[in-house]
């Protein structure tokens, strides 16, 4: 028998018994319906992590820190390179070399440092740090009230909004609830006094050095609404002034002290470099290019990879508990075509009395159970796919009353729509394979016998 | 050629497996020269689709189907053309008689006329041999006679066998050339019908 003819009595024997056969494509429905539901709402909490990461702006970049810091002694030492002691300087030979990498767009050092900020008289403790001209157009800027620097060495100055906060005497924690534009409003364009010391070599050896006190007064340009110093933690700066401007002013380092014992060469040794590479693809292969010259490095796309996991598990056991009302579904089908056999039993005798085949009878059984299992999953996406939106505006408006801006936390790709069906109808055919092997083996003989 | 016998002495077990839809325990059935114990089920499936043609005392037209797709079911399975099979529906319903009422369903007709639709969709594919099981044992003794003169102008005017399996010894008589009667699953007798068949004709 041709597939059309199949399909065709196939169809005829659907609608023959038109309820129950409903019931058991809404049984599939549901099945895939909650195997949507529950798979793009994985996906959707992953896409809104990650969207969360890659707004802060640091996805591209990597922290380089040589092996003699200090701060690298008490970690976990990489396998491979020299030991901290035979370690290069990070130095700014060490910065070029990094910058040369292939893939690398630029390698700065990072400055910063904990000073006193005056704004209307009164000084506020905080973390500066430079800000290279070339994030003007990162993510990290998004929302920003102002403008960014006006120029590589502009003496200007952006504000994370919570400092903004603090220096027009608002509580400054709880930062997601401060309005940015409020906060930017009385400050843009008024100046802060910048307190700093320079450390000054004395002589050729770079480890003698003295310090001078000085004071640069700064114009508020921008106050951002994001954190683009996030990847630093609890070391993470809230004002910002351009990237020259700092390297310009040779600030004392928190890590100068103790590179001091060590200090031999001419440079001034960084603390870290930061190295921006062309695109997030790339920091894995720059990261270990950048290892195989004998530092360390630290990405956020490290931090991401055990994310990923996480939500690959998420996916997993979300999927199997979607799967789970599927599988109820295609015992359905199972039920719902063993009994059809019974029903039809004469109906199958007749056919194989005018010349059906055992394989004409199966593909009958066959097309029955995939039209069910198509239509049920394509009803299934679509209810999936309505639950979904539902939720989201529900997660929304809650959201929103929390005083929260709007997430997207639900996300029904087209892979999942064409997954979705692909297995409803797979499953379905399944759970025919029975059924239709069952038909196909009826004597027809005795389901000829009269009645 | 009929085949006689009282209930249960055979004759329809006889006729399943001529129709290749039961094999026998002992033995071999050889029709046209052929046995059809080398064939495999598919091969059986188109013996039963080209080689003979099913008429039944119940009719066994499926009830969901028109008179049209009934008659036309066969031809689904011999994978005959859609564009063809109407035209020869017609053309066998046309052979029994029945022209009108054709999208109805069997059981909006009369016994005699089911059978007819019964008759035409065992004869759509053009066998040589009709198989037919007490086909008038559940009509009125009038329509039977009709179904019967039409059977026996159909075996004349296609050259096709015909055997009957009956109970009713008037029946075989009157139509059919050879007689054979069974008991407890044996030939009892095997005689050309003395009343009927002019010599040497072959049934």
């Amino acid at each position: 028998m041709k597939l059309y003819d199949s399909i065709e009595l196939a169809a005829r024997n659907l609608r023959e018994s038109v309820l129950r056969n409903s019931l058991t494509t809404l049984g599939i429905s549901v099945g895939v319906a909650s195997l949507v539901a529950m798979l793009s709402l994985g996906i959707g909490l992953q896409q809104l992590a990650s969207r969360r990461l890659q707004r802060s702006g640091l996805f591209d970049s990597i922290v380089v820190t040589s092996r003699r810091n200090l701060r690298s002694f008490d970690r976990e030492q990489e396998e491979s390179g020299p030991a901290p002691a035979e370690s290069p300087d990070l130095n700014e030979t060490a910065r070029l070399k990094i910058a040369n990498v292939s893939g690398v767009v630029e390698a700065y050092p990072d400055l910063r440092f904990i000073t006193e900020i005056r704004f209307d008289e009164k000084p506020h403790l905080t973390m500066v740090a430079g800000l290279p001209y070339s994030s003007k157009d990162g993510d990290s800027f998004e929302g920003m009230q102002g403008k960014f620097f006006s120029s590589t060495d502009a003496h200007e100055v952006i504000l994370q909004k919570s400092f903004a906060a603090e220096l027009l005497g608002k509580p400054s924690h709880g930062a997601q609830e401060i309005n940015v534009a409020e906060v930017a409003r009385p400050l843009l364009g008024k100046q802060v006094v910048m307190r700093y010391s320079e450390r000054e070599s004395t002589g050729s050896d770079a480890a003698s050095f003295s310090v001078i006190s000085h004071e640069m007064t700064l114009t508020i340009v921008g106050v951002t609404d994001l954190d683009p110093d996030s990847m630093r933690g609890s070391a993470r700066a809230r004002v910002f002034i351009p990237q020259t401007l700092i390297e310009g002013m040779h600030p004392m380092q928190a890590y100068d002290m103790r590179t001091s014992g060590g200090g031999t060469s001419e440079q001034p040794i960084y603390g870290d470099v930061v190295a921006r590479v062309s695109g997030a693809g790339k920091v894995d292969a720059v990261e270990q290019a950048i290892k195989t010259l004998g530092f360390n490095t630290f990405s956020i796309l490290d931090a991401t990879k055990s994310m990923r996991r996480f939500f690959a598990i998420l996916d997993l056991f979300l999927g199997i508990f979607g799967s789970l009302a599927l599988t109820v579904a295609s015992i359905g089908i199972i039920n719902t075509l063993v009994m059809a056999i019974l029903e039809r039993r004469r109906e199958i005798g007749i056919m194989k009395a005018v010349g059906a085949s055992d394989a004409d009878v199966r593909g009958l059984f066959f097309a029955e159970a995939g039209a069910m299992g198509l239509l049920g999953g394509v009803c299934g996406t679509a209810l999936g796919w309505i639950i979904g939106r539902v939720i989201n505006f529900g997660t929304n408006i809650y959201l929103n009353r929390q005083g929260f801006p709007p997430e997207h936390i639900w996300s029904v790709p087209v892979w999942l729509v064409a997954g979705a069906i692909g297995f409803a109808f797979v499953v379905s055919l399944l759970s025919g394979l029975y059924p239709a092997a069952r038909a196909a083996r009826l004597d027809p003989v005795q389901a000829l016998r009269y009645e | 050629m009929a085949l006689l016998g009282a209930s249960g002495s055979g004759k329809s077990s006889l006729l399943n497996l001529l129709a290749g839809l039961d094999s026998p325990s002992v033995g071999t059935v050889i029709v046209e020269g052929q046995s059809l114990a080398g064939l495999s089920r598919e091969q059986l499936a188109k013996y039963r689709r080209h080689t003979v043609g099913m008429v039944f005392q119940s009719f066994n037209l499926i009830p969901s189907m028109s008179v049209l797709e009934n008659v036309e079911l066969p031809l689904r399975f011999a994978e005959v053309e859609r564009t063809k099979r109407g035209a020869m529906a017609m053309s066998a319903l046309e052979k029994v008689g029945l022209s009108g009422r054709l999208k109805h369903r069997p059981i909006e007709l009369s016994g005699g006329e089911q059978q007819r639709v019964a008759l035409a969709r065992a004869l759509i594919n053009q066998p040589r041999i009709l198989l037919a099981d007490e086909p008038t044992g559940n009509l009125d003794s009038r329509t039977g006679t009709e179904v019967m003169d039409l059977i026996r102008q159909l075996n004349e005017s296609l050259k096709m066998t015909v055997v009957l399996v009956t109970h009713e010894r008037d029946l075989a008589e009157k139509y059919a050339r050879r007689l054979i009667f069974l008991a407890d699953g044996k030939v009892v007798t095997d005689q050309p019908n003395s009343a009927r068949t002019p010599a040497g004709v072959q049934s």
